[in-house]
Parts: C-alpha cells; sequence; structure tokens
C-alpha cells in the first residue's frame, strides 16, 4: 500500500433517491491514519454517502476521488465496506466464511485468516457455521474480513450494533492499528468509538441550507 | 447460557433421560439384529436365486419377483410406520418418534425406489417396456415422491424442532391422501385401459416359491429395523453434536 | 482474478450440497412433471413415447427455472451482493460465476438423470444419446440466459414468478432447436437434420454465454444502485 499520502477527498457531493435530495454541496477530505465520523438525524444520508463511497450508488453530482491509491483500481477495490447486514451464510463454518472473502476480495486468505480471527476473538469458534453464532459474533465476523484483508479505506455503517463492551473495545483496538498503519475509516456511529483527534461531519445541516 | 435454560424441567427430563435409554437398549440390541438379518438374508437368497425353481411360463425372471416383493411391502411398511411415529409425535411430543419417523423416510424412500427399479427390469422382458403407467406401478411412483418430498422439507428447514412439527403434519396429510391417491389413479388406468395386458394374480403361488419369499421378506424386515435403529442412533448423536456446538458459541460469548 | 472466480463457484457448490435447496429439489421437480403428463394424457405408450423429447425439455426447462430466482437474491437478501459488486472481478464474472455454478447444480445433475424419466415416458434407449448430447448443449445455455431474468429481478419481492415470465421468451429457441435435435435421431430423419439443430443449439447456447453475464450484470447494476 502507498499510503503515506492517501487522501479520500469528496467535493459538492450530492444524493438523489427515489426523487428526493438526501445531501447536496457536501465536501470533506479525509487524509491517511484519520478518520472522519458521521452525525445527523435519522434519514440525513450517512448510509448513503457510505454506499457512494463504496460505489454501490450512484453519485448525483459532485465528485469522489482517492489520490495516492492503487492507480489500478478503483475506489470500491480499495475500500472495505459492512452495511447493516453482514453478508454471511449460515451454512458456512466461521473460516470458511473468512477465506472466502479474504480471496473474494484480494487477500491472501490462508495466511491471514488465523490473525484475524484472533483480533475479533473468534479464534476458538473457527469451525462452527455461522448459523450457530449469535448476532454479536456475526458482527465480529464480519468485522474479521476487514483485517484478513488490506484494503486502505474502512468504510463502517453502525459497526457496533449487537457488540458487546469487550467486542467493542476489540473493535477499537483494530481500527486504532489500521489508523496507525496509515488507513482512512469513515464510519456512522452514535457510539465513542475511542478514536482520538477524529473529524466529525454532520449530516441533514446542509439539506435544509 | 445454556441452551436448555428454556425448557422446563420435566422436558429436560424427557430430552436427555430417554435418548440416553434408547442409545443403551440399542446398542445392545444391534449386533443380534445385524446376526439375524444377514442371516435371513443369505438364507433367503440362496433358496431365492438356487434352490428354487424357475417359474414354467416366466423362466428365470421370476427370481427378482424375491427382492421386488419385499422391497414393495416394505415401501409401505416404512411410511405407515412414519405416519403413525409422525402421529406419536404430534400429540404424546415424544423426543423419539420424530426420530424414528426421520429415520425411517430414507430407508423408506430406498426400498421403494428398489422396488420400482425391480419392478422395471421385471417388466421389461414380461411386458416388454420399462415402465407402464399402471396403477399399482404409478401408485407406488407418488409414494417415493412422498418420501421425497418428506425428506426435502426435513432439509429445507433449519431448526430441528420446527422442522419436526412441519415434517409430521405433512406425514400425516401424506398417509391420509394415500388411499385417495390409490382410489383415484385406479380409477383413472382402468378408464383409459379397460382390459389390462398383465395381470399379478397369476397361478396359486408354489409352496416351493413361497418358502425363500417368506424367509427374505422377514430378512428385509429385520434388515429395516436394523437401519433404523442405526439411523436414529446416528440422528440422536447428530442432535447431541448440535447442542455442544451450541453451547460453545454461547460459553464463548461470555469472556 | 481466476481465483476469485472459482471461489465463487466453489462457494455456490458448497452451499447448494449443504443446503440441499438447489440440484436435489430441481431434479425431484423434473421427474414429478414428467410423471405428471401420462396422468394428464393418458398411458398409451405409443404416444408417449411420441412427445418424450418435448416434454423432457419442457421439464428440464421449468426445473431450470424453479431454481432461478433464488439465484442473486439470497445473496442480496444476507448484504453478500454488495461485498461481491466490490471484488476485482466485474460484475460480468460475478454474473458468469454464478451461472456457472447453477448449472454444476442444477442443469447437469438434470441432464445425468433424464434417462430416468425417459424410460417411463417409454423413450426408445437408442434415442438417449442424443437427447443428452443435445441437454448437454442446452443446459448451459437455460443457466446463462436465466441469469438475466434473475438480475432483473433481484430486490424485488416476490420476484420468481417475474423471473420465470421474463426468462421463458428467451428460452424458446433452446427448445425448439434441443427439441428437435432429439426427435431428428429419435424418428430417423436424414442425416443432415440432427446435426444441423445440434449446431445451431450449440450457437445459441455460445450466444447466451457472452450476451448472459452482460445482460444480467447491466441489470444488477440498474437494480443496485
Amino acid at each position: 500500500m502507498t499510503t503515506s499520502d492517501l487522501r479520500l477527498t469528496a467535493s459538492n457531493l450530492a444524493c438523489v433517491r427515489g426523487g428526493r435530495i438526501v445531501f447536496e454541496g457536501l465536501s470533506f477530505s479525509v487524509t491517511a491514519g484519520a478518520a472522519l465520523v458521521l452525525t445527523g438525524p435519522n434519514g440525513s444520508g450517512k448510509s448513503s454517502l457510505l454506499r457512494q463511497i463504496a460505489g454501490l450508488l450512484d453519485i448525483a453530482s459532485g465528485t469522489l476521488a482517492l489520490d495516492g491509491g492503487d492507480p489500478e483500481l478503483t475506489l470500491a477495490e480499495q475500500a472495505h465496506y459492512l452495511g447493516h447486514l453482514d453478508a454471511l451464510k449460515p451454512a458456512m463454518t466461521v473460516v470458511e466464511t473468512l477465506r472466502f472473502w479474504a480471496a473474494w476480495l484480494g487477500g491472501d486468505a490462508a495466511a491471514n485468516a488465523p490473525a484475524a480471527l484472533e483480533s475479533m476473538g473468534l479464534a476458538p469458534l473457527a469451525d462452527l457455521p455461522v448459523g450457530y453464532l449469535s448476532a454479536g459474533q456475526k458482527r465480529r465476523l464480519a468485522l474479521a474480513r476487514f483485517v484478513a484483508t488490506p484494503r486502505p479505506i474502512w468504510l463502517l455503517d453502525e459497526p457496533t450494533v449487537a457488540l458487546d463492551a469487550a467486542s467493542i473495545e476489540r473493535l477499537g483496538a483494530v481500527m486504532r492499528a489500521h489508523l496507525a498503519g496509515g488507513g482512512i475509516i469513515v464510519g456512522a456511529t452514535h457510539l465513542d468509538l475511542g478514536l482520538a483527534g477524529a473529524q466529525t461531519l454532520r449530516l441533514g445541516a446542509e439539506a435544509a441550507a | 447460557m445454556s441452551p436448555m435454560t428454556s425448557l422446563s424441567a420435566s422436558q429436560r427430563l424427557q430430552a436427555f433421560a430417554n435418548p440416553a435409554r434408547f442409545m443403551a437398549l440399542s446398542a445392545r440390541l444391534l449386533a443380534p439384529l445385524w446376526v439375524v438379518s444377514l442371516g435371513l438374508l443369505c438364507v433367503g437368497l440362496y433358496y431365492a436365486l438356487v434352490a428354487s425353481p424357475p417359474d414354467y411360463q416366466q423362466g428365470e425372471t421370476v427370481r427378482i419377483m424375491y427382492v421386488h416383493v419385499p422391497s414393495a411391502w416394505l415401501a409401505m411398511f416404512g411410511y405407515s410406520l412414519m405416519a403413525a411415529a409422525s402421529a406419536v409425535a404430534l400429540i404424546f411430543r415424544h423426543p423419539l418418534a420424530d426420530l424414528c419417523a426421520k429415520s425411517a423416510a430414507p430407508i423408506g424412500a430406498a426400498f421403494t425406489f428398489l422396488a420400482l427399479v425391480t419392478g422395471a427390469l421385471w417388466g421389461k422382458p414380461m411386458w416388454g417396456a420399462w415402465w407402464v403407467w399402471d396403477a399399482r406401478l404409478t401408485s407406488v411412483l407418488i409414494l417415493f415422491f412422498l418420501y421425497l418430498g418428506y425428506m426435502a422439507l426435513w432439509a429445507a428447514i433449519e431448526e430441528p424442532a420446527r422442522a419436526a412439527r412441519a415434517a409430521a403434519v405433512l406425514a400425516l396429510v401424506g398417509a391420509i391422501n394415500v388411499p385417495i391417491i390409490r382410489y383415484s389413479v385406479v380409477w383413472w388406468n382402468t378408464l383409459h385401459q379397460p382390459a389390462s395386458v398383465f395381470r399379478m394374480d397369476g397361478p396359486t403361488i408354489a409352496p416351493e416359491m413361497l418358502l425363500p419369499l417368506a424367509l427374505m421378506a422377514l430378512g428385509f424386515t429385520f434388515f429395516f429395523v436394523t437401519l433404523l435403529l442405526v439411523r436414529m442412533r446416528a440422528e440422536i448423536l447428530r442432535h447431541r453434536v448440535r447442542t455442544l456446538r451450541l453451547a460453545r458459541a454461547a460459553a464463548s460469548a461470555e469472556d | 482474478m481466476t481465483r476469485a472466480f472459482f471461489a465463487l463457484i466453489g462457494r455456490d457448490l458448497r452451499l447448494a450440497a449443504r443446503i440441499g435447496g438447489g440440484g436435489g429439489m430441481a431434479v425431484f421437480f423434473f421427474l414429478v412433471v414428467v410423471a405428471v403428463v401420462p396422468l394428464g394424457i393418458g398411458p398409451d405408450l405409443n404416444l408417449l413415447a411420441r412427445i418424450a423429447p418435448g416434454m423432457l425439455w419442457v421439464a428440464l426447462l421449468l426445473s431450470s427455472l424453479l431454481t432461478l430466482d433464488r439465484l442473486f437474491q439470497a445473496d442480496y437478501e444476507d448484504g453478500s451482493l454488495d461485498l461481491l459488486a466490490m471484488g476485482r472481478l466485474p460484475l460480468e464474472l460475478v454474473a458468469a460465476a454464478k451461472a456457472t455454478g447453477h448449472f454444476l447444480t442444477t442443469g447437469l445433475p438434470l441432464v445425468v438423470a433424464a434417462p430416468l424419466p425417459g424410460l417411463m415416458l417409454n423413450l426408445e434407449v437408442s434415442a438417449f444419446p442424443a437427447l443428452m448430447l443435445a441437454m448437454l448443449a442446452g443446459a448451459p445455455a437455460l443457466s446463462f440466459l436465466g441469469i438475466i431474468g434473475a438480475g432483473l429481478t433481484v430486490g424485488i419481492r416476490r420476484g420468481g414468478l417475474l423471473a420465470s415470465l421474463l426468462v421463458l421468451p428467451f428460452y424458446i429457441p433452446v427448445l425448439i432447436f434441443g427439441v428437435a435435435a432429439a426427435r431428428a435421431a429419435l424418428f430417423g430423419f436424414p442425416d443432415g437434420v440432427a446435426g444441423q439443430s445440434l449446431t445451431l443449439l450449440c450457437a445459441v447456447a455460445l450466444a447466451s454465454l457472452v450476451l448472459g453475464p452482460v445482460a444480467a450484470a447491466a441489470a444488477l447494476r440498474a437494480n443496485l444502485r
């Protein structure tokens, strides 16, 4: 990763869903090692913005650009995205799931899977089918794929849903390590994730203006 | 959290004590059952293939009967057992009844398939076709489909308790439907094809043929029961593995 | 890239084997559809033998349709489709991998099982090789055209029926050439006819290998974003 001069920039970004303007004229810039926390009321477009960065939602106007990344890859191909759904299959085991997503997202599955499971406290459950896990364990498995595959940008939509205090602490540690390694995090959350010096972007005010 | 806390004390007792006793009892029964069923099948096959005379009309092909008829009998027996076990499961909530019904299905389906295949092999020289849409064959085929549907339902529902209830309802509805299907199929075929080209009621069966047939039928039945016990034991073990794994997932959440 | 492609096919095969909803159910449905035909038109073996190739093809088509609606829908419902879209593989290849998985878990078992209902419809045993060859050429086309319908209806509630309605017209050339190849072999048409139909069937199949993934990817993009 050429992460030292990484910069994610949005200028005059707008999002339209179902004929309604969710937000417009949105601009921000995040550099390597920094986190951007999205706040705002329901429907202010936090999830939509994350999906736009992940390439899952069309950009109505404005631009989103990543400078200093891999020029061969698109922005979405350098980003990890955790939405409201965990993207898990009950019939697959924990380690199979992680291996598959690592292979799919472009990581070295065999090498990274054990460490990723360890970081989320899932190592003892590696051989269990996902269907046996609790909601919090499933969320942790979804987060483990962030660790298993190196991608510089992490997009987290309410990552702490269903997580207990110990798991939130684990997530905080993993996120701090990612930032220390020169990554970028954009997250929408109600909880303080313990990230020192995170920028905050408040959505919803612009739409009214 | 233990996965069993949602059950009442008596249910917990039933869920554990009964299968445990069944495991102990079946472990002792299995070896003699294997000996008896394999012994009967060996002797029966000897009489069926070697020691009994060929039929004066059908020649050697009559020997297919010694496999075909017991299979067809067990196809019916299997479904009746499945339906009876399902009824017990629905009414008395006996934990072994669900397992019995679930375990009987693939064995019954296998014997139904065997009956269909041996019937086809027998039919080719007799009727000149592998398959004839006669009332009897058609209703056995539909029985086979009922078995497959029952098994597919078990496979489709992930949670065992829910799958058991749904499958039991299906088996009972099927049991009510079987006579109606049978009747309608007979009516259907006699309507279209009055003078049937073949008749199962040939000359009364000779004693030297009756002996191997009886031996084979008995051997098949013992074999069915043996397999049923093996499968039920496997189901209980599967259930235990599931419980242990759920407990492991739950225990890991606490740390 | 190749690794991700095969990883996706492998995952789909594994899921099909564990859940048991896919291939086994399709073969079951195939048998039931064929068994219902004599009940509808009567047990006349000569008549059944005459219509057997067409009936088997229609049953193949219906069974293939049956499993189509879960193809993208299952991945859409649990969020996997989002991540599949974020891999390095273009959506066209995602669609191609899903179609390959569908063929391996549904089309191929149906072709292998075809002799059984064939016997029950009193089809000449000598016609089996030609019939199965035609089905083997046609079944991939059914999967690769089917993903278009699956892609168009992803995210729509009760999209399964709609997907069938959308896809059936595309299946018609496959049906016509497939039945023609089997009938030509069965009724001893002049040599060229069977070969010609089979060639046309292969042409349709090859075209669908290209058209299907491209159209399905476009449909997915339209539905997802």
